[in-house]
Parts: C-alpha cells; sequence; structure tokens
C-alpha cells in the first residue's frame, strides 16, 4: 500500500491464519490476544475505535479457547480471533450504547445472534466500536462519545456509521469487526480506512440483536482486512435465525470455497449514473482501473444504466426515518436508560427523549414522523415505496445482462472533520452509491483499490442480486489480489 | 316496540349501534413473543425482551394465536385473507414499544355475519389480531394519568394477543347489543379462542353509538364508550348515551365526535378525547414482520375441525322440536341440546323432552344426563307411570347420581295408582262433603283444588293431579 500509515507498526496475521495456529495449538488464543491488546494500549487513545474496551472479558474467553484446545476440542473457525463489535449489537452483560447518552447505563440481558454465534466459532470480544448515533450519519461525527479518527489519516473522518469498526481494523486493533449496514454504514467506512466490508443479502444475517434504525434496511455483515477473512464471518454469522422473522432460511451460500474461481467468463457491469456527477475524478479512476483488472482476468466489462438509481437517496431519507421515528420510540426513559424526571408521564417521555438523543437522530426522528403523519404519507413514505420497487426492477433488469455490478463506494476519500456537518445533505450524499443496494436488499461489498490524489484509500463497490454472494466474493478475491498490482 | 330505547321516545328517533369486542386469545404465550399469556402473576413476571420492549428484540408471531384467529374468523362467516402487521404509533407508559403491533388496512378476517338467537344477523366487518397492552395505576389525583402522582406499569398483559371484532352498525337496542355479546362470546368459547371473560378482561366490549331521526338514512356522528365491564354496564350506557345525544340535538345543539368514558357510579358518559385530539397513529407495515397468507387447504381443515356452532345448533333444535325460539335458545345456551336430541332419538317425547331441559336442567351437571335414562324418564312421564312432580324428583336423582328412573321411581315408591283405586277415593271424597261437592257441580272452579288436595294427602302426593280432575268432572256429569 502506497499510503504511509498514520500509526505505527506492521500487519498482524489475518483471521484465517490466526484461528490456523490457534487450532494446530503453534499459537495461543492469549497471546493472539495480548498482541492486539498491546496495539490498542499504543493507537486507542489517538483513533478512539472504541466505546468500551472488554479486556478482561477478553482474556476470560481466550483462556478458555485456550483451554479447549489443549483438551483436544476444535474451538471453530474463529479460535481464539480478536473480534470487535459495533456498540449497537446486544452484548450480554456489557454495556451497548449506540452511541447514544439515551441507553446510559444499560446493559443487554442477551447476546446478539451474530455475537452469540463468533463466540461460539471461538472468536473473542474485544471491545465495543463507536458509531454515528444509532447508526445515522456517515462520519463517525454525531457520536455522543466523539469522533474516531482515521488511522490512515488523524485529522480525517473514518466514514460512518460504523467508523469505529472500519477503524479498528485499520489500526489493527482486531483482524475483524461487525458492523452494520443500512445505507452504507459498512461499505463506506470500509473504502474509507482501506479494509474490506460487507453487507450481506438482506435476510442472511440475522438482526436479532442489532438495535433497529431502518428495520427493512439494516443489515449486519464484517469489516476484515482480507476478503477471505471477511467471507469466513459471514459463514459464521450468517444463515437461519428462527428468533428474527426476515431472516431467510437455509446457511449463508459457501463463499469460502469459491474465493479462489476467479473471474473468467463473469459478465460485470459498470454502474452509468454511479460514474458522472458527484464522483470526484480520481475515485472514478480507480473504479474505471478495477474493471480493467477485471477485464484482464477474464471477465466481460461493460458500463450499464440502472436508471433508478438516481431516485436512491430520496427514497432512502424516507423509509429508513420513518422506521426509525418507530424503532427509536421505545426510548422513552419508562423502563431503561436515562430518565429526566418531570411533573407528568407525558413530560418525563419528552425531557428524557430531548436530553437524551444528539441533533441528527432529532432530525431524522422529525423527517420520519413527517413522511407517515396522515395526509402525508402516500406523498412521502408511499412514494418511496414505490420507488424502491422500480429500483429493484431496474437492478433486476440489469443483474440479467450482468453477474455482478461495480462502482465507487463512496463519492470521495476520506474527508475532513466538520467538512460536512454543518450541511445534512452534504454527509448524505457520501451514500449515494450505496444506498441502493439497500433498498433493493442486495448484497454488496467494498474492496480497497488502490489510493487517490490524497494518497487515501478508495475503496470499489462489488454489488450482487439476491443471494449472489459467491459471485460478489469472487470478484471482491481478484479485486483484492489485483490491487496491489495495479 | 322494536327498536325501542328507554328514555328516548322511538316514534322520533332511532339508536344506532355498533360494537368492537377485544377477546384475548386462549394460547399459551404472548402474539410475538414466549413469555407466557396468563392472567394474573406478580406485576412485570411474565416478560421477556420483546415485552419489555428492549433494544434489539425482535417478534416473532405465535402460529397458535393464527389459528385461533381464523376460527373465529370462520366462525364468524368471514373472507380469511392474506393480511399484514402494521405499527400503531403513539407514546404511552404502559405501550413498551410506544407502538402496538396490530393490523390495519389487510386484516386476517374480513366481512363476515353473527347470528343472533333472534335470527338477526349483525355484520362483522374484520376480525383482526392485535397484541394488547400492559396496565398502568394511576396513583395520586383522581387516579387518572393527567394528574397523577405517579404511575405504575404491569407489563405482564402487554403482548397477550388479541382478537378485534368490528362489528357493523346493525344494533338498535340495548337488549340486540347484549345478545350480541352474548352470542360473540359463545362463538368464541365454542372455538376454543377464549374464555370469554368479561371480569377478567378477557372480553373487552367498545360501544359506538349514534341517533338519528326515524325513518332517515344518514347515519348521526358517534360516539365511542369505553370502560364497558359486563353486559350490565353495555346496556346501562347505551341508554345514557342516547339520551344524552337526543337532549343536545332536541336542544339544538350538536354531537361531537368523541370518544367516551363510561363512568358506572354516577350512571353517565364522560369525555375522554375528542377527535380534534385523537393521535395521528402513523401507521404503518411493520418490517420486523412478514405477511401472513393463510393457506387455504390449511384454512378448509380448520374449518372442518370447527364444532357446530350455536346457530346451527339451535337450527337443528327448533327443526326438531318446533319449539319456540326463547326455549330452544336457552336450551342451546346451557348446552343441553346434545343431550335432548339424544333422548328424542331414543324415543322421549319433544315437548316433554324441551319442558324438562328448560325448567329443571338448570344445574351444570344435567350435560351429563345419560340420554337413555332421560328417555326413559320422559316416556314413563308421558305414558302416565309418573305424575310431573314424581318425573321432576327422579330426574334430579338421575342429576345427582344417575341411575335407571323406573329402578329410583320403585325405590321411592312412585307407582302409578290404579284408576279404580283412585275411584274409590273420589267416591268417599264426594260423599264425605257434600257442601263442596254441590259448590263443584254448580261451577265453583275454585274449589277443585280442595279435592285435588285431599287426594293427594290420601295418597301421599303419588296420585296424578290431573287424572283426579278428569274423574271429578266425569262424575259431575
Amino acid at each position: 500500500m502506497s499510503v504511509e500509515r498514520a500509526l505505527s507498526g506492521s500487519p498482524l496475521p489475518s483471521a484465517v491464519e490466526t484461528a490456523a495456529a490457534v487450532r494446530a495449538g503453534h499459537r495461543s488464543a492469549v497471546e493472539v490476544l495480548g498482541e492486539r491488546l498491546e496495539r490498542i494500549t499504543a493507537d486507542e487513545d489517538r483513533v478512539h475505535a472504541f466505546n468500551l474496551v472488554t479486556a478482561e472479558r477478553a482474556r476470560a474467553a481466550a483462556e478458555s479457547v485456550d483451554a479447549r484446545v489443549a483438551a483436544g476440542e476444535d474451538p471453530g473457525p474463529l479460535a481464539g480471533v480478536p473480534v470487535a463489535v459495533k456498540d449497537n449489537l446486544c452484548t450480554q452483560g456489557v454495556a451497548t450504547t449506540c452511541s447514544s447518552r439515551i441507553l446510559a447505563g444499560w446493559e443487554p440481558p442477551y447476546d446478539a445472534t451474530v455475537v452469540d454465534r463468533l463466540q461460539r466459532a471461538g472468536a473473542v470480544v474485544v471491545g465495543k466500536t463507536n458509531l454515528d448515533e444509532f447508526a445515522m450519519g456517515s462520519s463517525t461525527e454525531h457520536s455522543a462519545t466523539g469522533p474516531t479518527r482515521n488511522p490512515h489519516d488523524l485529522s480525517r473522518v473514518p466514514g460512518g456509521s460504523s467508523g469505529g469498526s472500519a477503524a479498528a481494523v485499520a489500526a489493527g486493533f482486531a483482524p475483524i469487526a461487525l458492523g452494520s449496514d443500512t445505507g452504507g454504514s459498512i461499505r463506506q467506512p470500509a473504502a474509507l480506512c482501506g479494509v474490506v466490508g460487507v453487507k450481506p443479502t438482506y435476510g442472511l444475517v440475522s438482526r436479532l440483536g442489532l438495535v433497529a434504525f431502518g428495520s427493512s434496511l439494516d443489515q449486519v455483515g464484517p469489516f476484515a482486512a482480507t476478503v477471505a477473512d471477511a467471507a469466513v464471518v459471514c459463514e459464521v454469522v450468517g444463515g437461519h435465525d428462527p428468533g428474527d422473522s426476515t431472516s431467510l432460511p437455509g446457511a449463508f451460500p459457501s463463499v469460502v470455497e469459491h474465493l479462489d474461481d476467479g473471474v473468467d467468463g463473469l459478465r460485470v457491469g459498470l454502474v452509468t449514473e454511479m460514474l458522472g456527477d458527484g464522483i470526484a475524478g480520481d475515485v472514478a479512476a480507480r473504479v474505471r482501473a478495477a474493471a480493467e483488472a477485471l477485464a484482464a482476468a477474464g471477465a466481460t466489462v461493460e458500463e450499464v444504466s440502472v436508471p433508478a438509481v438516481a431516485y436512491g437517496l430520496s427514497a432512502y431519507y424516507l423509509v429508513a426515518p420513518a422506521e426509525a421515528s418507530s424503532n427509536l420510540a421505545r426510548y422513552d426513559g419508562v423502563r431503561y436508560g436515562v430518565r429526566v424526571d418531570a411533573p407528568t408521564a407525558g413530560e418525563m417521555m419528552e425531557a428524557s427523549r430531548t436530553a437524551g438523543f444528539g441533533d441528527e437522530v432529532k432530525r431524522r426522528i422529525m423527517l420520519g414522523t413527517y413522511a407517515l403523519s396522515a395526509g402525508y404519507y402516500d406523498a412521502f413514505y408511499g412514494k418511496a415505496l414505490r420507488v424502491r420497487t422500480l429500483i429493484r426492477a431496474d437492478f433486476d433488469a440489469a443483474y440479467e445482462r450482468f453477474d455482478v455490478l461495480v462502482s465507487p463506494t463512496s463519492p470521495t476519500t476520506a474527508f475532513a472533520f466538520g467538512d460536512k456537518t454543518a450541511d445534512p445533505l452534504q454527509m448524505y450524499l457520501n451514500d449515494v452509491c450505496t444506498i441502493p443496494t439497500n433498498l433493493a436488499g442486495h448484497p454488496a461489498a467494498s474492496v480497497p483499490f488502490g489510493v487517490g490524489d490524497d494518497g487515501l484509500p478508495v475503496g470499489v463497490q462489488v454489488m450482487a442480486p439476491a443471494l449472489g454472494e459467491v459471485a460478489m466474493f469472487r470478484t471482491a478475491a481478484v479485486l483484492e489480489a489485483s490491487a496491489g498490482a495495479s | 316496540m322494536s327498536g325501542a330505547v328507554a328514555g328516548v321516545d322511538p316514534e322520533r328517533w332511532e339508536v344506532v349501534i355498533g360494537l368492537e369486542v377485544h377477546a384475548e386469545l386462549a394460547t399459551r404465550t404472548k402474539l410475538f413473543s414466549s413469555a407466557t399469556a396468563e392472567f394474573g402473576g406478580e406485576p412485570n413476571t411474565h416478560i421477556d425482551p420483546l415485552t419489555l420492549g428492549l433494544p434489539g428484540s425482535l417478534p416473532v408471531l405465535n402460529a397458535h394465536a393464527v389459528e385461533l384467529a381464523v376460527r373465529v374468523g370462520l366462525a364468524l362467516h368471514c373472507t380469511v385473507q392474506r393480511s399484514v402487521f402494521a405499527r400503531k404509533n403513539y407514546f404511552y407508559p404502559d405501550q413498551p414499544k410506544n407502538y402496538q403491533i396490530s393490523q390495519y388496512d389487510l386484516p386476517i378476517n374480513a366481512d363476515g355475519w353473527l347470528e343472533l338467537p333472534s335470527g338477526q344477523r349483525v355484520g362483522i366487518e374484520r376480525a383482526h389480531l392485535e397484541e394488547d397492552t400492559g396496565k398502568s395505576t394511576h396513583v395520586g389525583g383522581g387516579g387518572r394519568i393527567h394528574d397523577a402522582r405517579y404511575s405504575l406499569v404491569d407489563l405482564n398483559r402487554a403482548g397477550v394477543p388479541l382478537l378485534e371484532i368490528v362489528g357493523r352498525p346493525d344494533l338498535r337496542t340495548p337488549e340486540e347489543a347484549r345478545a350480541y355479546v352474548s352470542e360473540l362470546r359463545a362463538v368464541l368459547v365454542a372455538v376454543g379462542a377464549s374464555d370469554g371473560k368479561m371480569e377478567e378482561g378477557s372480553l373487552r366490549v367498545d360501544c359506538n353509538v349514534s341517533v338519528r331521526p326515524r325513518g332517515t338514512e344518514e347515519l348521526g356522528t358517534r360516539c365511542e364508550i369505553k370502560n364497558i365491564n359486563s353486559l350490565r354496564s353495555l346496556g346501562r350506557a347505551i341508554v345514557a348515551e342516547a339520551a344524552r345525544q337526543v337532549d343536545l340535538i332536541e336542544a339544538g345543539e350538536r354531537v361531537v365526535q368523541e370518544t367516551r368514558h363510561w363512568n358506572e357510579d354516577d350512571g353517565r358518559t364522560h369525555t375522554l378525547r375528542s377527535k380534534e385530539e385523537a393521535d395521528d397513529y402513523r401507521y404503518f407495515p411493520d418490517p420486523d414482520l412478514v405477511e401472513v397468507d393463510p393457506d387455504p387447504a390449511w384454512v378448509e381443515q380448520i374449518r372442518a375441525s370447527l364444532p357446530v356452532l350455536p346457530a346451527e345448533r339451535r337450527h337443528r333444535l327448533a327443526e326438531r322440536t318446533g319449539a319456540s325460539g326463547e326455549t330452544v335458545a336457552l336450551v342451546v345456551e346451557r348446552g343441553l341440546d346434545d343431550l335432548c336430541l339424544a333422548a328424542i332419538d331414543a324415543g322421549a317425547d319433544p315437548a316433554r323432552t324441551l319442558t324438562h331441559a328448560e325448567h329443571n336442567l338448570s344445574d351444570e351437571r344435567s350435560r351429563d344426563l345419560d340420554p337413555a335414562a332421560f328417555a326413559a324418564l320422559v316416556r314413563m312421564e308421558v305414558d302416565g307411570q309418573l305424575t310431573a312432580t314424581q318425573a321432576k324428583t327422579v330426574l334430579a336423582e338421575l342429576v345427582d347420581s344417575g341411575g335407571d328412573p323406573a329402578a329410583i321411581a320403585a325405590e321411592r315408591g312412585f307407582e302409578a295408582m290404579d284408576t279404580s283405586e283412585l275411584e274409590g277415593l273420589v267416591d268417599d271424597l264426594i260423599a264425605a262433603h257434600p257442601a263442596e261437592w254441590q259448590r263443584f257441580c254448580e261451577g265453583d272452579g275454585k274449589i277443585t283444588g280442595f279435592f285435588v288436595g285431599q287426594v293427594m294427602q290420601a295418597t301421599r302426593g303419588q296420585a296424578d293431579g290431573k287424572a283426579v280432575t278428569a274423574l271429578l268432572a266425569a262424575r259431575r256429569g
């Protein structure tokens, strides 16, 4: 990588390498953890990737992995692998704040399904990562615990909302992390921090224990330093969960075994609408270079128009806030979290919410409440649902001719703190390329592909139709392999 | 007259009533979680993450609740259809998510009807699934949330499955309204969907009332009355509300559409909230749930498993016995129709059988009566082997401890008296009481009782009163 890392330290072993070493008894989980905690101790003050580092719990978990290895058992495919978990995923007995004041003091009595599955696979949770409050934002600046800094340039944002998870992997605090993606919240920070980020098909990964933002859009997925690591995490955390009614039947598609299949004969579409206005020249250039790399590897590459994606942002900013306005209604001071006392129950709820939520969350609750109000539903929420159908139809048409679609993940590389906080619309535009796949429920990944003119990472987005994860990972693996070469 | 409501001039006004009944479904667990749905319990013990509305919790639909909803829908002749759960958004401390999961534009059951014992059919607009709220206790002030010092919240009931059955405004009197609720409760119990206990709140009735000048078609402005806790309250609330609305209109004022609270103590309805203050619920499809599209084959399976419903049982019994509507309704309500039909099949006289069911079998255990023994008893009575009084006594013992009616009758010495023996007794009496006999012959009907009484006394009640009367008449010539 040509960019000079802002932080010290050479790359550490990947999750796949780590698990293999631990399972074989070559390395202990405690030693692996120690190595990562050392990095955290050295750099976390400057990065602020975490809301909470759970070193003691992690040590206990690592010891139990080692004990199982010693007893001749197999702790699983992520044996001893440290993992950072976005702080909107429930962790039993460990504070889960969503980077909001309103959840202060709340400890979930359960683990999210994805956290539970990671732990059952031998992974060791090292901490809870920072995010834009309730996952609403694209820079991690809207956090009650303060912003996370981009490890590649501490004066820049890491993206968001899963900025803490992206930064944790980029800084070497953990080889893998979990995030959630409602409109790009995994892929955009992955791109800005130069790591791999994957948003699987809606319904492939359980949402049980993920604190809801936009329920019809939210999907949990991995951050990793390598495509292979991301693939392993997907297989571990994915698959049917009877506790989530929107969970799809069956297991996560077998992506690991197809990572080396290459892209020979694969039909790749370059989305015209995502290479024009609003996309920085250097970013567009990297995407075209990626397309050439895929062609060189045997794929057929053509430009394709997906017209309805132009309406994605507008539809998203009705659907997501509408759902959020209802999802966040439960934070009222009655049962848990912050309570500000007032003479009546109604005033108590109002005072608690006024004190507990930050501005961006309030803005979206108001947007969503308005969009659902009597007399406005058809013009706003109803229309947004129709646009959503249209976007899905346009993608379907494109996927009749292509196996995967390629675009930039983010219109620019990492921007400076405060650049976009004054104008919410400028902030929202960060997600113009990522939002359409959430609206369609399709999978998409961001893979680092070199750097922009400022020397900061550029991410290439690989999109696929629903359950098209195999083609998506094959493409991502080829891009990863070509990124260093081009 | 039909259509009359006390206190309202029936010549001038017609009262229009439509009921919304919430029935708690008899499931083991809640509508969207595995917490117990049992009634009662220490406050906040029947809970789990979803009931508390904890972050990250998700609803999973209880299939048994859907089955019970479909059972009711089919029993109410509804169309069972594809349905979608929606969120009804409003803030209230006993509403843990601050939205209620309900069904809005696509309810699971639509367009049915319920037949009352009178034969009247009342339209059912819809019967949809939704979750119940918790319970608030407001301490201090007037016991209302607005002026309470503090409020206690019990979430045991939150999330218990409800079926909201929305009736069309087809009812006109308190009696009809009460008959509707009784009949609906009978159907709910018959199909096993609910225990129908109004006192435990498993059956709750909201009542829409409006009035209009008799002979007009257009509906008047309606008010919805809440806090009706018994069938008696329902009747009283309708009377009070109809009178209030008529008084308003006759005084030249207007009825304002609003929700009103029935006060059992002062017997009046009071403003709860007006339409202008009504919440905008911001309904939208719940993205955490998928649509419910019942498989037609499954629906037919449920239809086939339904018991014979009260209306059909009434028709069946009436057809077989020719009895009046009220008698038939009472016998079916007591659940004695199967017994009666079996007894009639075994040769019992239909009219006598129903008379016994109506007057002598109010004991709940009567349903377990052996139809063959019941039939034998009725036959003995009709054949003159037992008097009506004796038959009643034997029947009571049959209900108590079963057995053979002939044996019970014999044990008690209930033997039909020989006609000649009875004739002898009557002749002796006439000879002993010439003055009374003279009055009888002159047509003094009241003196009949004297002779019958004397015979009864002499036979220790074993004589048939009717036979004695007949003998007296014969002697008079």
